[in-house]
């Protein structure tokens, strides 16, 4: 092997691409493993899709057809698992490797080789998740959530590599988020202050400050769990001292920053969609930076909303809910931001602005929703009902998964130097969107009305609103195929993209020719803002 | 900022051995204690080992080839290392929150006392102390018979490792001047300091699992004890082999006065596992 060169303009040798698969094995190269994430993700996202049809089949009526209540449990857990560390968050780093090195004018990330082990650590994780699904006692079968004692005196023998897997996630999300800040930190064009970085940048810098201080908490809960399980101890036993509800205080402790890891991101790429579609500057664009920031800090106070019905004293229950309740002061301030920046402008609807617009309002339902359950004495009654699954998945599908849509709508042409059929977007959108309201916004009836969540069948007035679910998601569901097919047209024949396909789009990126070439800027380009 | 080119590495194929070795080492484990089949870790650990010779050798040479001599890599190096310290710093803050939890909240609540006393009733007999010598299941969860002296074994302890901390210090001072048989003398005594915290270490283990029947299964306390203070230890045991890295290093010549960022990472991460070993001292053995 070679070792490393230095970089220069007049040095071309190493500019292209190697051939073969020692391409994407061992690349150093941001897009390509940018690429590779975002497959990962989408492909994770069809697993973790396919395991939603399984559920949403049996409750597409009331009594048990298609699966055993213990496989339904098991598909309930690696459906969350999955779309969470699976689809998700490997669709935003993949998004951020493409992103961020030509949105500062980096060549690449800082720690290329590092950023190669993150990626190639992910394949193997999920193979040992998926794994466990073949193992004697099956997989998984205690919610994404892994409440002790469930998953640990009760849980299947695979629940050891289930840890691990955990791990290896963790220590891959680690990396990722080291080489984030150091990218965003260390490789920025000369003249591209903090303050003059586009959002998705700031977004993910603060993403990656959440992430460092978030998974490492969650590998401390899985290896208690791992000791409390095969080494004696009781970290979450009453009988030796412990309490299983310090399992929960931990993983919440991870668990809620991890929800602004999925959606901090999204924040960032809505605002740079709304602005190049309203053909106007980002309204407020300090105050989203602010916001944000508010929002990261405000994260790591807030868990126990998760806990207002295990047992908390009085006062937990109080700080937790106004504390909660906080959050929608800055997330606020972003909606109003991204409405005020549509109001007056030239509006259009191409199909990453539709994706975006939808965002906001789907999102900001999911937020007040969210606001319901923060009121400690109404969770009550909502508690582990479909009201929580309707809520996240609001944020979660017209949040997360729509905005990682959107923004592949919107730098396709950047990435393949194509673009996709605008007519094709638009029906996609138009699809998802009649899908996924079919699907969950039922929801929340049946959960006010008291449907448990996680549990194969249910009493019979619920049988209505269940299946309109179901075909909304079987809806969901094809629609996904659809865009699938649509990504692959325009990489295969989409129309040649110029550099800067989009009338009101702004950002170093699009000074690149498209596609991007495989090492962004060589030299340090002039910013200018 | 005044670098002129942008530096990025070439192809590398360490990421993906890495990414096999790290697979064969988490299922090899978990295949190992659910099975008893220490094939696949016995793999995984291999792997790790030829994976850390091979790619920090690599690193290593490059360097020595002066091709990671540019500020801009100098500084991801330096936010990378950083940034890896407060991840661990996070990892460890978990344990000590547990420790935390479960002294101030579950055990006074197993004990009737506080806002959650009624869990009580589980065991009426159960009353709080700390550490808990007498676990509230006492037939599943025996408790220890007796603890650690902490101003025996552990305060000698505290002292090996500050005074490693110190003499690194004043090694690292001395391979900035460019005295490198001074740098050599002082490594070596970090070094053995090093090596003499773990042997205390090991025997003290020894002592509490064979004299006091202090284990991992003597209930919570037994479970606090070990967690910290075993990750403590590996991170110790990690931490020499790394000091012993940088000493054959120094033997053979490399860092300058000027530039040795190895030397410098290994330092800041020996001084941060000397900080949590602080924390243990007092809130482990002390307190
Ligand atoms: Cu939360």
């Amino acid at each position: 092997m070679d070792v490393a060169s230095e970089h220069s303009t007049d040095h071309d040798a190493h500019h292209g691409p190697a051939k073969g698969f020692t391409r994407w094995v061992y690349t150093t190269n941001h897009k390509d493993i940018g690429t590779m994430y975002l497959w990962l993700a989408f492909a994770m996202f069809l697993i973790g899709g396919s395991m939603a049809m399984v559920i949403r089949a049996e409750l597409f009526q009331p009594g048990l057809q298609l699966v055993q209540p213990g496989f339904f449990n098991q598909m309930t857990t690696m459906h969350g698992l999955i779309m969470v560390f699976g689809a998700v968050m490997p669709a935003f780093v993949g998004l951020a490797n493409w992103l961020i090195p030509m949105m500062i004018g980096a060549p690449d990330m800082a720690l290329p080789r590092m950023n190669n082990l993150s990626f190639w650590i992910l394949p193997f994780a999920f193979g040992l998740l998926l794994l466990t699904l073949f193992m004697d006692g099956g997989g998984p079968n205690f919610g994404w959530t892994f409440y002790a004692p469930l998953s640990t005196q009760y849980a299947p023998p695979s629940v050891t590599f289930f840890i691990f897997s955990i791990h290896l996630m963790g220590l891959s999300s680690i990396m990722g988020a080291i080489n984030v800040i150091a990218t965003i930190i260390n490789m920025r064009a000369p003249g591209m202050t903090l303050m003059k970085m586009p959002l998705f940048v700031w977004t993910w810098l603060i993403t990656a400050f959440l992430l460092l201080a978030a998974m490492p908490v969650l590998a401390g809960v899985v290896t208690m769990m791992l000791m409390d399980i095969n080494f004696g101890t009781s970290y979450f036993s009453a009988a030796g001292g412990g309490d299983p509800v310090l399992f929960q205080h931990l993983f919440w402790f991870f668990g809620h920053p991890e929800v602004y890891i999925m959606i901090l991101p999204a924040f960032g790429i809505i605002s740079h969609i709304v602005p190049a579609f309203s053909r106007k500057r980002l309204f407020g664009y300090s105050s989203m930076v602010y916001a944000t920031a508010s929002i990261a800090i405000l994260s790591f106070m807030v868990w126990a909303h998760h806990m207002f019905t295990v047992g908390l004293p009085l006062a937990g229950e109080l700080f937790f809910m106004y504390a909660t309740m906080m959050i929608a002061v800055p997330t606020g301030v972003k909606v109003f931001n991204w409405i005020s920046t549509m109001f007056r402008g030239s509006l259009t609807l191409e199909t990453p602005m539709l994706f975006a617009i939808a965002f906001i309002v789907l999102f900001t339902i999911g937020g007040f929703s969210g606001l319901m359950l923060a009121i400690s004495p109404a969770d009550f009654q909502y508690q582990d009902t479909y009201f929580v699954v309707a809520h996240f998945h609001y944020v979660l599908v017209p949040g997360a998964i729509f905005s990682i849509i959107a923004a592949a709508y919107f730098w396709l042409p950047k990435w393949c130097g194509r673009m996709y059929d605008e007519k094709l977007g638009k029906i996609h959108f138009w699809w998802s969107f009649v899908g996924l309201n079919l699907t969950f916004f039922p929801m929340h009836f049946v959960g006010l009305a008291g449907m448990p969540r996680r549990i194969p069948d249910y009493a019979l007035q619920f049988a209505d609103f269940n299946m309109i679910s179901s075909i909304g998601a079987f809806i969901f569901g094809t629609a996904q195929l659809f865009f699938l097919y649509i990504v692959v047209k325009c990489i295969l024949t989409g129309e040649k993209a110029p550099a800067c396909p989009w009338e009101g789009a702004e950002g170093l990126e699009w000074t690149l020719p498209s596609p991007a070439p495989y090492h962004s800027f060589t030299v340090p380009p002039k910013f200018e803002d | 900022m005044n670098h002129q080119h942008y530096y990025v590495p070439e192809q590398s194929h360490w990421p993906i051995v890495a990414a096999f070795a790290l697979f064969f080492l988490a299922a090899g484990t978990a295949h190992t204690i659910i099975h008893g089949q220490p094939l696949l870790l016995i793999i995984g650990l291999g792997a790790i080992a030829y994976l850390f010779v091979g790619w920090f050798g690599e690193v290593i040479r490059e360097n020595q080839a002066g091709l990671l001599d540019n500020d801009q890599v100098d500084r991801s190096f330096r936010l990378g290392m950083g940034w890896f310290i407060f991840s661990e710093v996070m990892f460890f803050a978990a344990f000590f929150g547990a420790l935390f939890y479960i002294r101030h909240f579950s055990v006074p609540w197993l004990a009737g006392e506080g806002a959650k006393g009624i869990s009580h009733m589980l065991w009426p007999a159960f009353e709080a102390s700390w550490p808990v010598m007498s676990p509230p299941d006492s037939a599943r969860f025996p408790g220890p018979e007796e603890t650690v002296d902490p101003w025996h074994l552990p305060f000698i302890n505290t002292l090996l490792l500050v005074s490693s901390s110190i003499t690194l210090t004043i090694a690292h001072h001395a391979l900035k001047k460019g005295h490198r048989a001074v740098v050599i003398a002082w490594m070596f005594v970090t070094v053995a300091l090093g090596v003499s915290f773990l042997v205390v270490q090991g025997y003290e283990y020894h002592e509490a699992y064979t004299q006091m029947g202090l284990t991992l299964h003597a209930g919570v306390y037994g479970a606090t004890f070990f967690i910290l203070t075993g990750f403590h230890g590996m991170h110790v045991t990690l931490g020499t082999i790394i000091l012993i890295v940088m000493l054959s290093r120094i033997l053979r010549g490399h860092f300058s006065a000027r530039r040795h960022f190895g030397f410098e990472a290994s330092a800041w991460y020996w001084h941060f596992v000397d900080v949590v070993w602080l924390g243990l001292f007092i809130f482990v053995y002390v307190l």
